[in-house]
């Protein structure tokens, strides 16, 4: 079978690897490069489970080609704390009970970060919308949201 | 056999590629790569084009043509489309925006496939590597057709002109119950002098409401104005029954939405 | 949170240093970052992949198998049917003794219903596996079918599950399940009223984030290894141990992180055939459900029709209650038993009435099998129940809430299977929702007590 390379900055690290051609980043990450923080959660683009950040846009890595990200920054959320310190979104889901079986929080705190770095101070329809392509199965949409509102002010607060 | 994708330059050399069995234009990803991961075996090959004119947005004197390839994001953020945002938010969440493409849009089967609802009341011409087609003819044949879609382009519809309505049982994001477009001209005292309705979810692809429309020339957006298209709203259509609504529920409130909708 | 402690004041200490107390979850550091591990987050070399053929019908008889091109097809490792598997033919529910064994691991002879497991492909890529897959050939001759439980109970309708002989599930009370208590038609006779009304629902899918799924991994000892999202992990060690014919300390499971259940999780379907798989191949093997597997596939919460006929008087007291539970149970019968059995268990509802007589029945169709899911035998109930509750005291006229404050069980109370109430609440419950709802109910239902009669 053919192995094509695909080389990307996965969380600011050099990743380059040869894969088979048509896999999806989703395969990619967790299969190839270790990164488990993405899930499969439907493999369909319906569920959210599998959201990354590529070069600043929110993507669905179940449905992106691994070859079509070569050269680009990825970030997913095992990337976001450093230095065994927590990113102020992983703290307030954290303090807000915002996880329950935790399969879709992974996703979900993409989904928040990407907002938040375009709208430091979404109001909660913001959220709602942002938080659309994302799907918890165990209703916890409240805690998601009022974490992701929490975690706004307090980066407001600190930047002050 | 592996799903190999294979990049080219020019839609030409694209285009030759896709002439293999199996192969499938990769545009955003969101219905081909889907279908591969659900194990649709027929696929065997992506094929896609880094064409740069695919991905621009060019507008001038009123006249509009989008690559094929520019997102639903890309057309929602667009100062100059301002009043399709609208309709190019109706796509899935915020990842999907930014993945969709236009082009990929006007091959989702129904209950997918809202930009193209908007398309179609907009009467857009789409160019393929073929030539260029009415949205009308080319949506007819859309399954048979193995051009690549290169561009839609279409004419900006006077302020306020353009309506559209999304209807869904899960908010800010669901699948469509149905989706309406409507492209309105009315004169000084508001009669209408004319008007395409596109209609998404009443049938296996969009359709144009060709009975409501004429049942609305020269009639004035009041409800009793309105009440003959709202009566005929449903001629020629042919809704499916699936997961989010049945074929009954759907032709039935088609006429409310759509009075919501030339009311509003 | 807010806890309410004039409630139950004496009964209780007031100087515990947990309980009432908000504490971090465990899980979430791990949840927050990404490191949680769940089972598919693992990658051995090696591991193949399995892929289900199923039936596309919903009620057939199978003529023949034909795995011959799907063998020849590149990645293939090994094609599985009936006669792989050493116990075929099981229950889940037979480790506490509910029988008979009714359903097949791979389909043998026959399918009864719409996506039925019939061979199991085993390849070196996902990819690989749903083409060859592809490539089974399965004769069927279509049988009629039968997706309506009253159709299913009629006496000329198909039998579905043959290792029954009938349509429904025989109980060791007989065709449903029992409870007798009091003169139920002498209690019609003296209501003011009698209401019968019949209660439907359909089957509701748990669509967990996270689909059914297992890897399995040969430890080179004649043990395996399977990490699993089942939320009932003994209960298929023990399941697997039985299909499988392998004593149960050849399998070590590990789990217990599970992307969300809600009960859709405790059917033992995707181990055993995985382990089996990486016994005959000697290789790591991963069975995990695609998205509409899981939707179409996976049990359903069944279900239920339930008839309800109620004897009332005007001044609020139910004096009869007759309710006949149908539970479908789709073509197997996993959890369904048990979940009609329970639906007995929890009829008439959490109301003292002295005349009760209640039924169900647990009923094969040619549908998906259904099985747990929140509060299953009891979640359809309580609708049917409470929406009841609020036609009768509509029927007479009278706060749907005091209403309930009539009825409602207390301490001492006996109840239809005859236990005696024991730490009822029920009526504390209603005072506080009162409250929180503003919505007042006459001053003496206010300070009624659930333990102090009387009072």
């Amino acid at each position: 079978m053919a192995k094509v390379p695909v080389q990307f900055t996965l969380n600011g690290a050099e990743k380059a690897e040869f894969i088979d051609s048509g896999t999806t980043l989703l395969h990619a990450l967790r299969d190839k490069i270790g990164d488990t923080s993405p899930k499969g959660g439907c493999h369909q683009g319906t569920c959210g489970a599998c959201t990354v950040i590529i070069d600043g846009e929110l993507r669905l890595s179940c449905l992106t080609l691994a070859e079509t990200c070569n050269g680009a920054a990825v970030t997913t959320t095992s990337g976001l704390s450093e230095g065994g310190v927590l990113h102020s979104l992983q703290r307030a889901f954290l303090d807000a009970f915002a996880t329950q079986c935790g399969f879709c929080t992974p996703g979900m705190i993409m989904a928040a970060k990407v907002l938040l770095d375009h709208t430091p101070n979404p109001s909660r329809e913001d959220v709602v919308e942002a938080l659309s392509g994302n799907i918890c199965r165990c209703t916890g949409y409240e805690p998601i949201i009022q974490a992701v509102l929490t975690a706004a002010r307090s980066n407001s607060q600190n930047a002050v | 056999m592996a799903l190999a994708l294979q990049t080219f330059p020019t839609v030409e050399d694209a285009g030759a590629a896709l002439k293999a069995a199996g192969t499938r234009y990769l545009g955003g990803g969101t219905l081909v790569v889907r279908a591969a991961n659900e194990g649709d075996v027929s696929i065997s090959g992506f094929i896609r084009s880094t064409e740069p004119a695919l991905s621009i947005i060019r507008i001038s004197g009123g006249e509009v043509r989008i690559g094929a390839s520019v997102t639903m994001a890309a057309i929602a953020r667009h100062p100059d489309l301002a009043p399709l945002a609208h309709a190019a938010r109706a796509v899935g969440g915020p990842a999907i925006r930014n993945m969709a493409t236009v082009g990929g849009n006007l091959f989702a089967p129904t209950p997918y496939g809202d930009f193209t609802v908007a398309l179609l009341a907009l009467d857009a011409t789409v160019t393929t590597d073929y030539g260029e087609l009415p949205i009308e003819t080319f949506l007819a044949k859309r399954e048979s057709n193995h051009a690549i879609v290169t561009a839609v382009g279409f004419t900006l519809p006077k302020e306020g002109g353009f309506r559209f309505l999304k209807q869904s049982r899960v908010k800010p994001k669901g699948v469509a119950v149905l989706s309406i477009a409507t492209v309105l001209e009315q004169a000084q005292d508001g009669t209408v002098t004319s008007a395409r309705i596109a209609l998404g979810c009443m049938a296996d692809r969009p359709i144009r409401a060709r009975a409501a429309e004429k049942a609305l020339i020269g009639r004035k957006l009041t409800a009793d104005g309105i009440a003959p298209a709202l009566a005929v709203a449903h001629d020629g259509t042919s809704p499916p029954t699936d997961p989010i609504a049945s074929a009954w529920y759907r032709n039935e409130v088609l006429p409310v939405h759509l009075g919501r909708l030339l009311l509003a | 949170m807010e806890l309410r402690k004039s409630y139950f004041a004496d009964q209780r200490k007031d100087d515990l240093h947990e309980i009432g107390q908000p504490r971090p979850r465990s899980d979430s550091p791990g949840h927050v970052t990404g490191k949680t591990t769940y089972f598919a987050d693992r990658n051995f070399p090696g591991m193949l992949h399995l892929k289900m053929v199923r039936s596309p019908h919903h009620h057939a008889r199978i003529r023949s198998i034909d795995t011959s091109e799907a063998e020849k097809h590149p990645g293939v490792v090994k094609v599985l049917t009936a006669k792989d598997v050493p116990h075929n033919v099981y229950t889940i529910l037979i480790l506490i003794q509910i029988g008979p064994e009714d359903e097949t691991v791979l389909a043998d002879g026959k399918v009864r219903w719409k996506g039925e497991a019939v061979v199991a492909v085993l390849a070196e890529t996902e990819r690989a596996a749903q083409e060859a897959a592809a490539k089974v050939k399965v004769d069927y001759e279509v049988l009629p079918a039968v997706f309506d439980m009253e159709e299913a109970l009629k006496p000329d309708a198909p039998i579905v599950n043959e290792y029954h002989g009938r349509n429904y599930y025989l109980y060791d009370s007989g065709e449903c399940r029992k409870v007798r208590f009091g003169d139920v038609e002498a209690g019609f006779a003296t209501a003011d009223h009698v209401l019968e009304q019949t209660y439907q629902s359909s089957p509701i899918e748990h669509a967990p984030t996270e689909t059914t799924g297992c890897i399995v991994a040969p430890e080179g000892n004649d043990r395996f290894t399977c990490y699993t999202n089942t939320q009932a992990m003994f209960f298929t060690l023990d399941n697997a141990s039985i299909i499988l014919q392998m004593p149960g300390n050849k399998l070590h499971f590990v789990g217990g992180t599970v992307g969300g259940g809600f009960g859709g999780k405790v059917d033992v379907i995707v181990e055993p055939i995985a382990i089996l798989g990486a016994k005959l191949t000697g290789r790591p093997v991963c069975f995990v459900y695609s998205r509409e597997e899981e939707m179409q596939i996976s049990s359903p919460r069944a279900a239920e029709k339930v008839v309800i006929k109620d004897g009332v008087m005007n001044d609020g007291r139910i004096v009869a209650r007759k309710v006949t539970g149908y539970t479908d149970a789709g073509a197997y019968s996993r959890h369904s038993p048990y979940g009609a059995q329970k639906g007995a268990g929890h009829y008439p509802g959490p109301y003292t009435i002295p005349n009760v007589w209640i039924d169900t029945y647990c009923v094969y169709t040619n549908r998906t099998p259904s099985s747990a899911m929140r509060g299953f035998g009891v979640t359809i109930g309580d609708f049917a129940l409470e929406v009841q509750m609020d036609k009768l005291a509509r029927l007479i006229g009278m706060d749907p809430l005091e209403f309930r404050f009539i009825n409602a069980y207390r301490d001492g109370d006996m109840k239809a299977h005859r236990q005696p109430t024991e730490g009822a609440a029920l009526i504390e419950c209603m005072q506080e929702a009162s409250r929180a709802a503003n919505w007042p109910v006459a001053e003496k239902f206010m300070t009624m007590s659930s333990y102090a009669k009387g009072a």
